[in-house]
């Protein structure tokens, strides 16, 4: 028997379910997965019929809060009624982590378990079979990944490690740039780090962006634009472009790495100039 | 006499060479010299140094891992960045007065001379250390908000340019005081430049 998804959603964009019906292996998740109930696509019940439904997985997509109605339906109390039943909750997309965009426009929006950094009143209830996959929107082999495995390595931000222990810069092909020092000055070139001068902020997120491509081909990193941090609680920031320094020293120490030996690193690597890396090796103009 | 390891004989080197650079000048003195004042053969001395330009970059990594362990002492007390910028010049002015050949080493030796340390001691290489720990200072008292946000060069010129200018004139005989006579006032001064004024 295939398993019975309901995805529900709270306040949310749609964005994660975009990204979703992206997977390239969505046709065979289907075979073993069958959803009950899809805002966007054909599904067997309607959201007046949740109520009573039969089903495994809970999806969570978009903020939660109190109060907040959809049709003639509680959201929040749908939600509580049904995360009860479920055996695994999986909240996709930073809003349904973290409270996310919507989260600057109502603070009491939350997320399932975290409302930001801090735990949310659900945390409590729903820790121990809640999986997060944060996002803005959440990569859809991500989503796919929580969807069909069981058994995860979670982090603090009950984020599955095998996607999130790393950073978004690991596997960025901007690696040899940001090793020497070398920027880009201006946005979409294929050369040149974007950390120092347009706010990349890769190096202290955890996500597989570069790892795991969007659509199987790309990056934003790897097309030139700036991450923005979306996987991480304090998402969204403003001054996306921007890494703020104190006397040009970045704020932020690449995650794990000590201020000494990052400023020991650099400094050296800044004495050498590469000519090759800061040639134009592609676009010449 | 007492066998002397390896360290401490290089360490014992890189004074004496130290001493007589920045009395004789560093094209002045040759690895001859320098030798026959520690009462060793020259086949010996390049033993530990294999020519004067690799003896030279050592030496500057020396003083600079020297200035550095200091700072870094400075660095790692809980006192306001005011207190720690009058206690790196008490230390700036008292390590010229006590090690007169570090510093001259250091502003005319290493920053004159710069085709002797082109090769392996590219840009910031061999002061690394020093220049760290005062990036950390900066830094520091940036992100606590007490000295102001700019480009890290301004600030580093006006308090390293303001120390040497100091130590120039001291080296030269031209300050009627005791360099330390002026420490609080220079202290005062880079604090006033540095700042956070809003
Ligand atoms: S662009 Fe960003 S992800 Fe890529 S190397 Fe630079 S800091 Fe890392
Ligand atoms: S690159 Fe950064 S901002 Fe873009 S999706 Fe990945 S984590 Fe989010």
């Amino acid at each position: 028997m295939k398993a019975k998804i309901i995805w529900l959603q709270g306040v949310t964009c749609n964005g994660n379910s975009h990204s979703f019906l992206n997977l390239p292996s969505l046709a065979s998740l289907l075979q073993q997965f069958e959803f009950l109930y899809h805002p966007l696509f054909p599904s067997p019940l309607q959201l007046m019929d949740l109520h009573t439904a039969d089903f495994d997985i809970l999806v969570v997509e978009g903020g939660l809060k109190q109060g907040w109605k959809k049709g003639d339906k509680d959201l929040y109390e749908l939600f509580f009624h049904l995360a009860q039943k479920a055996k695994k909750i999986v909240a996709v997309g930073s809003c349904a982590v973290f409270g996310g965009v919507f989260k600057e426009f109502d603070p009491t929006i939350t997320g399932v378990l975290f409302d930001k950094t801090k735990k949310s009143k659900l945390y409590e209830h729903f820790f121990n079979k809640t999986v997060n996959i944060p996002g803005c929107p959440a990569h859809p082999e991500w989503i796919a990944f929580a969807i069909e495995n069981d058994s995860f390595s979670l982090d603090e931000y009950h984020r599955p490690k095998e996607i999130f222990a790393f950073t978004v810069h690991s596997g960025c092909t901007r690696n040899e740039y940001f090793e020497w020092k070398v920027d880009a000055k201006s946005f979409g070139t294929k050369e040149g780090c974007l950390f120092y001068e347009q706010g990349c902020q890769a190096p202290f997120t955890h996500g597989s962006c570069n790892r795991i491509l969007w659509n199987e081909i790309n990056s934003k990193t790897r097309s030139g634009t700036p991450c923005f941090g979306c996987t991480e609680p304090t998402f969204p920031k403003t001054g996306l472009f921007h890494t703020k320094t104190y006397m040009g020293i970045p704020a932020n120490m690449p995650l794990g790495v000590p201020k000494r030996a990052y400023l020991t690193i650099t400094g050296i690597a800044k004495s050498f100039q590469i000519p090759r890396l800061t040639r134009k090796l592609i676009d010449e103009n | 006499m007492a066998k002397i390891n390896k360290e401490d004989r290089k360490k014992q080197i890189m004074d004496t060479a130290l001493k007589l650079f920045s009395k004789e000048g560093f094209f002045e003195v040759t690895m001859a010299d320098i030798a026959k004042e520690l009462h060793m053969s020259v086949g010996n001395l390049y033993n530990y140094f294999n020519s004067k330009d690799a003896l030279a970059k050592e030496l500057i990594l020396y003083i600079s891992k020297h200035l550095a362990e200091e700072i870094r002492k400075i660095n790692m007390m809980q006192i306001t960045s005011k207190e720690k910028i009058r206690k790196i010049v008490d230390f700036y002015f008292h390590t010229a007065k006590e090690r007169p050949e570090f510093i001259e080493y250091f502003l005319r030796i290493y920053l004159s001379n710069r085709e002797v340390f082109k090769h392996g001691c590219e840009g910031m290489i061999c002061v690394s250390p020093f220049v760290t720990e005062i990036m950390v200072f900066f830094e520091e008292g940036v992100r606590n908000g007490e000295l102001r946000n700019q480009d890290f060069f301004s600030a580093f010129g006006l308090f390293m340019g303001y120390l040497g200018g100091m130590v120039f004139l001291m080296g030269e005989g031209l300050l009627p005081n005791d360099i330390e006579f002026y420490s609080q006032e220079i202290s005062e001064n880079i604090y006033r430049s540095l700042k956070n004024e809003s």
